[in-house]
């Protein structure tokens, strides 16, 4: 019986996916010339669901208890509220990119908003799933709409070979995913988190299995995440869709995949850490490594900043390493929040740059930058500050990011881990540092758009990526509140 | 509070935004709104002086306002300065309106730009050296790094992209080590303020080596110490003449002032133990500087090279960890500031008349240029230690220092060091030989244009705090010295634990 509580725990992602319904069938009616109304009408949806969500975050129910719904499919927590509105911002500096890259480029479809919408709805799903098979559909709800935008470059031969290389490898990682899933099944007898966290107190029927499934569920949501050694969809992938595609999901997607990993490892898997922490640090230890030692020989910005996004993933699991940790975990996971914030305003001002500067037919080379601090200062100072802060460079958000997150792994003992992230994040000086050679100290006369919305979103990000490092307190004590349930 | 300090190290913020509002094309007005800033800045050091006690080793005119709670360590805004950090503030607001000075006619492209970046550069620099927080201080040292990696690349020289990027490469390669250093110092002691953890240094004390080294890469890339010099030649040659005066005037010493700031009083222990290996790299440094200098072709590089070699005796200071060594090491940081900065600057006016710095290109030239001639003589001395120039005083004083140093206990380390003056006085005189003396070898240097004006404003101050030091240092050594002896006794108390 659907009872009110359901439908409040919900709220957001109903919000969300009835106006997404709803929008598809008034997009039937909006003039192919003015597809831009259904691009301000997702923004609207978009816009109140995050007015729900906030609403909704400040309850006592949802911020210190959490609300469960669906007989524990679903849940309101702290946490999520945290993500959802995170995945929302996301979604709306993802309709910015596109908004006049699409009418640019003669893509423009309402489909795309509203693909957007489903895809958003699900990540939000996936954030506020209770229960593994809940998870399992939210990510099918995210993925398979992805599927189609990575494609909506068609007929360009890369953007199809983007959209069919993500959905094979997609669909093998969700058969890992749900493999996991029955397996775990078969450990505890049960698949929702509560039960499981029960059984796994209590000693779980078979450990075997629910170890094994564990890893499993790991290796679906990395093959998401574009962890090593998953990542070798994510450069294509990221070079051939869309560059508002790839903008949005470099940043959405691994939101939402992290959030609901740390979920899953927090919560539910905690007596797994002695098998599952060396995992970890390994997986994160080598996504450092190889998204960094990737990026330095890239000459495509596209696959620059993607092979920089598998980096950043790395540096994120690095603060799962010591999960299992009681008195370490709250920092760790605060700092790994704290992190995602300031890794999406760094990516949507590198993307936003780099949507405004791409052209029909190329724009994408990093030597297609030359000149552009001169000619065009704002988008110039936008590149160099994302560059700057996800090299980690104070006075930037993405400076106070890493710290957190070093800390937090020293925190928890591992020194070797917390090095190799330092030694990387100087080998990523050198790859960011290019870009910002190239816009300021190479000779030469870019074109860039000079698009509203692509530009706002630029400079608004990297202002934030900017101000916010003066404050970075309110914002980690945010993130701390947001987990106090999870813990 | 006093937010004297906090007041200083924001006044560059002034210009920099009164900048930010002027045109491109008011190419004048942007450059007086520098110097004048940078002037107010030097002012406002100087303010510090009156109110300063010499006889008292302990931070003044401390500040400290609440930033951030990491995980129970706060954050804090803490300012202060002690005798050391008082001589490297005012050497940097002193250096930095004569740079800025020096470049109204030599930078005319991107004005605006630049006057920024050096207005920033300058924030950082004082916020380094008046730091009381480890995250601060590390977070100042980072962005130093930000408007010189740009002053080099976009004004430097041909191959100035490569100097911009292995200078930010190398300085990050050892603030990383730092970083993590500091975090654990910060895990540790439950607080990343200086005073405190100098107070509780017992918690760390098990693993003193290992945060010692980590902070001692960074500082130790930055001075540089041999063998880690390699990026600075590059970075000095490419670098924009402005650039190379604070290069090696104020950014080199936050090296030096990095061990005398934090490797001395937090881990004073590893700092006895590791003392004749540092010792050793210096006496390298030292000679092979000087060999490395009297070879080179270009007069750039060859200051360069020098600076290498000057360091050499300010780290063989450190190492000693005697008062008069650790002294002189202030003073000679100092030294080392005024008398490399004046050579750039007289090297950059000739690079201006000439557009090369080959030595091969100048030669006879003092008939041409007499006033030039006769200031680059006095700059060459003070460099190569003469006696009445203050570089005599600074080495003079380290090598007595080390000389007697128990840390070190050997007198070899001196005596091979004082090879190195003489070896200063050959590369440096013969460098002057080749540009300034003998028969006119050019007919281009006929029509050299001397010294103008405002060329002479640059030179002259650095010259006379060059002769001041020179014929009566006691008033720099009065303010060094409280400080200093306060570090050795540290230091002192540390070794006999050990031994």
């Amino acid at each position: 019986m659907l009872t009110f509580n359901d439908l409040v725990t919900l709220l957001p992602v109903l919000v969300l996916v009835v106006w997404a319904v709803v929008l598809l069938v008034i997009d039937l009616f909006i003039p192919k010339a003015r597809k831009g109304w259904t691009a301000v009408l997702a923004a609207a949806g978009l816009a109140a669901s995050l007015g729900v969500n906030l609403a909704l975050s400040s309850q006592p129910s949802v911020a210190l208890e959490g609300r469960v719904a669906f007989n524990g499919m679903a849940v309101l927590d702290g946490f999520a509220s945290f993500a959802n509105a995170l995945i929302i911002g996301c979604s709306l500096a993802g309709i910015a990119l596109a908004y006049d890259f699409l009418k640019r480029m003669g893509m423009e479809r309402g489909e795309y908003y509203v693909l957007m919408m489903f895809s958003t709805a699900g990540m939000m799903l996936l954030v506020q799933a209770y229960d593994l098979i809940v998870m399992f559909l939210s990510i099918e709800l995210l993925s398979i709409p992805l599927y189609v935008m990575a494609g909506l470059a068609r007929p360009r031969l890369d953007s199809e070979e983007s959209a069919l290389k993500y959905f094979l490898l997609g669909t093998f990682s969700s058969a890992f995913l749900l493999y996991g899933i029955a397996l775990i099944y078969g450990g505890t007898a049960r698949t929702d988190l509560q039960g499981i966290i029960a059984s796994a107190q209590s000693a779980p029927i078979n450990p075997t299995l629910f170890l094994i499934g564990a890893a499993m569920v790991f290796v679906g949501l990395a093959f998401k995440l574009s962890a090593v050694p998953f990542h070798m969809w994510a450069p294509d992938v990221y070079q051939g869709a869309p560059t508002p595609v790839t903008g949005w999901m470099a940043v959405g997607v691994k939101v939402a995949g992290l959030a609901a990993l740390l979920r899953v490892f927090v919560m539910a898997f905690p007596s797994l850490s002695a098998d599952l922490s060396p995992v970890l640090g390994a997986v994160a230890a080598a996504t450092m490594i190889v998204g960094n030692l990737g990026a330095v020989v890239q000459n495509n910005i596209k696959r620059l900043l993607a092979y920089s996004s598998i980096a950043n993933v790395g540096y994120l699991l690095m603060a799962f390493v010591p999960y299992a940790n009681g008195q370490v975990v709250s920092d760790a996971v605060a700092g790994a929040l704290f992190f995602m914030v300031g890794y999406a305003f760094n990516s949507f001002a590198a993307w936003a740059v780099v949507a405004a500067v791409e052209k029909k037919d190329g724009g994408q080379m990093i030597d297609d930058f030359a000149g552009l601090g001169r000619k065009y200062p704002w988008l110039g100072i936008a590149m160099t500050v994302a560059m700057l802060s996800f090299t980690g460079v104070p006075l930037t958000l993405g400076f106070w990011g890493k710290f957190y997150i070093f800390r937090a792994a020293l925190e928890g003992g591992s020194v070797t881990l917390a090095l190799i992230g330092l030694l990387t994040s100087l080998l990523s000086a050198y790859y960011y540092l290019r870009v910002v050679v190239v816009m300021y100290m190479k000779p030469g006369d870019p074109e860039a758009r000079r698009e509203p919305w692509v530009n706002v979103l630029a400079i608004v990000s990297a202002a934030g990526a900017l101000l916010l490092a003066f404050f970075p307190g309110p914002l980690l004590d945010l993130a701390t509140k947001a987990i106090l349930r999870l813990l | 509070m006093n937010y004297i300090l906090l007041l200083l190290t924001a006044s560059p913020l002034v210009g920099f935004l009164v900048i930010l509002f002027l045109k491109e094309d008011h190419k004048s007005a942007i450059r007086w709104t520098a110097l004048l800033t940078s002037l107010a800045t030097f002012g406002l050091s100087l303010a510090l002086l009156p109110g300063f006690d010499a006889q008292n080793p302990d931070l003044q005119y401390a500040l400290r306002i609440p930033w951030l709670q990491v995980g129970g360590a706060d954050i804090s805004l803490s300012l202060g300065v002690d005798g050391i950090s008082l001589m490297m503030v005012l050497l940097t607001t002193f250096l930095t309106p004569l740079a800025l000075l020096s470049t109204w006619e030599a930078i005319t492209d991107k004005v605006r730009g630049f006057n920024i970046f050096f207005l920033l550069l300058e924030v950082g620099m004082l916020g380094v050296f008046l730091a009381q927080d480890l995250v601060l201080f590390y977070i100042f040292w980072e962005f130093t790094l930000i408007p010189m990696y740009f002053l080099i690349g976009i004004w430097g020289g041909a191959r100035r992209i490569y100097a911009a990027v292995k200078f930010f490469l190398f300085t990050m390669f050892g603030s990383v080590l730092m970083l993590l250093a500091i975090l654990y110092l910060g895990l540790a002691a439950g607080t990343f303020n200086l005073p405190q953890l100098a107070e509780q240094r017992a918690l760390f004390a098990g693993a003193q080596l290992w945060l010692y080294l980590a902070f001692a890469a960074a500082f130790a890339i930055k001075v540089p110490l041999w063998p880690l010099h390699s990026w600075l030649p590059d970075a000095h040659v490419e670098a924009p003449t402005a650039g190379s005066v604070i290069l090696a005037g104020v950014l080199l010493k936050m090296g030096t002032y990095g061990f005398l700031r934090f490797n001395l009083p937090l881990f004073p222990e590893a700092a006895v133990q590791t003392a004749p290996y540092l010792a050793i790299l210096a006496v390298i440094g030292i000679i092979y500087g000087a060999f490395v200098a009297f070879r080179q072709p270009d007069v750039k590089k060859l200051v360069a090279y020098s600076s290498v070699s000057h360091l050499g005796f300010v780290m063989l200071g450190i190492a000693a960890l005697t008062p008069q060594a650790l002294a002189g090491s202030v003073l000679q940081m100092v030294n080392h500031g005024l008398s490399t900065g004046a050579l750039f600057l007289i090297v950059g006016m000739l690079y201006e008349r000439r557009h090369t710095r080959a030595m091969a290109d100048f030669g006879g030239i003092w008939k041409v240029v007499p006033v030039m001639g006769g200031l680059m003589l006095i700059t060459a001395l003070s460099s190569a230690g003469l006696p009445g120039l203050n570089g005599f005083v600074g080495e003079f004083t380290i090598l007595l220092g080390s000389f007697i140093s128990p840390v070190l206990n050997s007198p070899w380390f001196a005596g091979v060091a004082t090879i190195g003056v003489i070896l200063a006085a050959v590369y440096l005189l013969v460098m002057f030989e080749k540009v300034f003396m003998g028969p006119l070898k050019h007919d281009e240097n006929r029509a050299l244009k001397d010294i103008t004006a405002r060329e002479l404003l640059t030179v002259v101050p650095v010259l006379l705090v060059v002769l001041w030091i020179g014929l009566y240092p006691q008033p720099f050594f009065n303010l060094i010295n409280p400080s200093v002896e306060r570090l050795a006794e540290l230091v002192q108390t540390a070794a006999l634990a050990i031994h």
